[in-house]
């Protein structure tokens, strides 16, 4: 091509896997560890507080009054505060993206373990099932669906907030962008916005692909309402 | 059997739902709990399989106290039958059947071969085991209720207001399955409903409960209405009280007249009878024809001889201009003709008795 920028797919192919740390390889690589092992962590917290939040109701006007405000909290403050605790390290971005996440995912669960119908549950009761039996194969089951949608907002909103990361060097993909700051060029944001849209999409492919799996029952009755 | 002992619920804000309950429940037999919102009725049944515990006094299983049985197991022992059915909506029907077979540890083919028998047994379709409930009419639903309560072979059933939640034809339909499934399986039945009339079409026994959950009377249906214990009995029973009873006066005794039968595109009849009932070739009505207008034909209304009660006797004489009743056998073949005179003198003699 000689002389002037290289085309796009020219720069997708010199900076792949450059074996530095800012390769689009290795950005992806850290966007995927970012986005996903909160959405993990948030589920694993949730569950359990939001089984808690069902079980003693005063919890849950607190529980989700204070995950509302971690919610609204701007997540680049944050990150900035955190720097002083986690340093510079994934930590720093993990971590408020699990509350983000949480902040969804608890009144999933509630809402979903309350969309549980009362005579549903009170027959499980007389059917002789024991408590632990009843929530792992009666409650959760039909709570599943509530949690899987709010999963799957939870999945690409972090998928999405990582990016800002990149303002305190941990952003991922979004590193991407920063550079084209300090330089007019567009292929590197333009490969940062489409591989974030990607994986947004083949994340919430996915989830809508468990859904499917785990709760047959539910595409059932809307056929049936149809 | 199950026996309630002197059995109180209390509340801790002091309010008292059943008030020293005494009771018993034989074996085989269907025992109703009726009477208004806030009697206690549904409590009572819910302290049998402990999802509500007695506050004092005893409940026994065939003798043995409940109190002294781990919930899970003793439910696990005992059908349970819900307004809504409670089937679980993630589950497919003959899963749902098989719940407490699974529940006892039974392997799924062996469970899932039961729940088959079971719905089969209650009146529906195999195929519908393959769906979910939601695909499934609430008389349905129902009915899968029943089968699931039957899965694992209770020798006892508790039924709270199955049949309340669906409309009266499938309501009829379903009190008559029941009836016919008891017939054939013989179980302890504890059933509680707010409707008089469901209580004395399937009691053998009826338990009356007042408000604050003491017991007003217990007998069988038809004490029960021509005895009422006071004016509570009587007022809850309904003003038609005379007319319900009937339904327990059997037509066995009923007189009928075999003369007033024409077959059909024959001679008017020379009888001097106002009313002729037209017979097909092989014996089943097609109407009443009048003296005056023998060109038209009038309706008509059945009732089984010796099978039905008086009151569908009754029932069949007053859907006719001719007033008599037409007496059919279990085919539908007309038997006889109930006039109004034999209707009087049976009316008369039910009366005294």
């Amino acid at each position: 091509m000689g002389d002037g920028p290289p085309s796009i797919w020219e720069w997708i192919g010199r900076n792949w896997d450059t074996g530095r740390v800012d390769s689009i390889k290795s950005l992806l690589t850290d966007h995927l560890t970012m986005s996903f092992v909160p959405i993990l962590l948030a589920l694993l917290v949730a569950l359990p507080l939001g089984l808690a939040c069902v079980r003693w109701r005063w919890l849950y006007q607190p529980t989700s009054g204070l995950m509302n405000v971690v919610y609204a909290l701007p997540s680049l403050p944050v990150f900035m505060l955190l720097i002083s605790v986690t340093g510079l390290s994934q930590a720093t971005v993990i971590i408020p993206l699990t509350f983000y996440g949480m902040a969804v995912l608890i009144p999933a669960v509630v809402d979903g373990l309350n969309s549980v119908p009362d005579h549903v549950r009170q027959s499980a009761v007389a059917m002789g099932f024991t408590p632990l039996r009843r929530l792992l194969l009666v409650e959760l089951p039909i709570a599943a669906p509530v949690v899987l949608a709010g999963l799957r907002v939870v999945a690409v909103s972090s998928i999405s907030l990582v990016s800002v990361g990149a303002l305190i060097g941990q952003g991922g993909l979004g590193g991407l962008f920063t550079r084209a700051y300090q330089n007019p060029f567009l292929p590197p944001v333009i490969v940062g916005i489409v591989l974030i849209v990607a994986l947004a999409l083949i994340a919430d492919g996915l989830l809508v692909l468990a859904q499917r799996l785990l709760t047959p029952w539910v595409r059932a009755r809307k056929g049936a309402a149809a | 059997m199950i026996t309630f002992e002197s059995v109180t619920k209390r509340y801790p804000d002091g309010t008292v739902a059943v008030d020293r309950l005494s009771l018993e429940a034989p074996t085989g037999e269907i025992t109703v709990l009726v009477g208004p919102s806030g009697c206690g009725k549904t409590t009572s049944l819910r302290m049998i399989n402990r999802m509500i515990d007695a506050t004092e006094g005893r409940i026994l299983l065939d003798g043995e106290p409940v109190q002294g049985i781990d919930p899970p197991t003793l439910r696990r022992g005992i059908g349970y039958v819900i307004q809504q059915a409670g089937l679980f909506p993630h589950r497919k029907i003959v899963d749902n059947v098989a719940t407490v077979p699974y529940l006892l540890g039974w392997d799924r083919k062996k469970a899932r071969g039961r729940a088959m028998e079971l719905l089969e047994r209650v009146g529906l379709d195999p195929a519908l085991a393959r769906r979910y409930p939601f695909q499934l009419s609430g008389g349905q639903q129902q009915r899968v209720g029943v089968a699931r309560a039957l899965a694992a072979d209770p020798p006892v059933l508790l039924m709270d207001e199955p049949f309340s939640a669906v409309d009266p034809i499938v309501r009829t339909n379903l009190q008559d399955e029941l009836l016919r499934l008891q017939s054939e399986l013989n179980k302890t039945i504890v059933f509680v409903t707010h409707d008089i009339d469901e209580a004395i079409k399937l009691g053998d026994r009826v338990a009356v409960l007042r408000v604050g959950g003491t017991l007003a009377q217990v007998a069988d249906p038809k004490t029960l209405l021509s005895e009422p214990a006071d004016d509570f009995v009587r007022e809850f029973l309904g003003h038609d009280r005379g007319i319900r009873r009937l339904q327990f006066v059997s037509t066995e005794a009923l007189r009928l007249r075999t003369d007033l039968t024409v077959p059909e595109g024959g001679a008017g009849g020379a009888s001097g009878e106002p009313w002729l009932l037209v017979v097909t070739g092989d014996g089943r009505p097609v109407g009443w024809r009048s003296g005056e207008r023998p060109g038209e034909l009038e309706p008509y209304g059945t009732f089984v001889h010796g099978r039905d009660s008086m009151r569908t006797a009754l029932d069949a004489a007053l859907l006719s201009p001719s007033g008599c009743a037409v007496a059919v056998d279990e085919e539908g073949r007309v038997v006889g003709v109930a006039t109004r005179r034999a209707l009087d003198e049976a009316l008369a003699e039910a009366a005294d008795g």
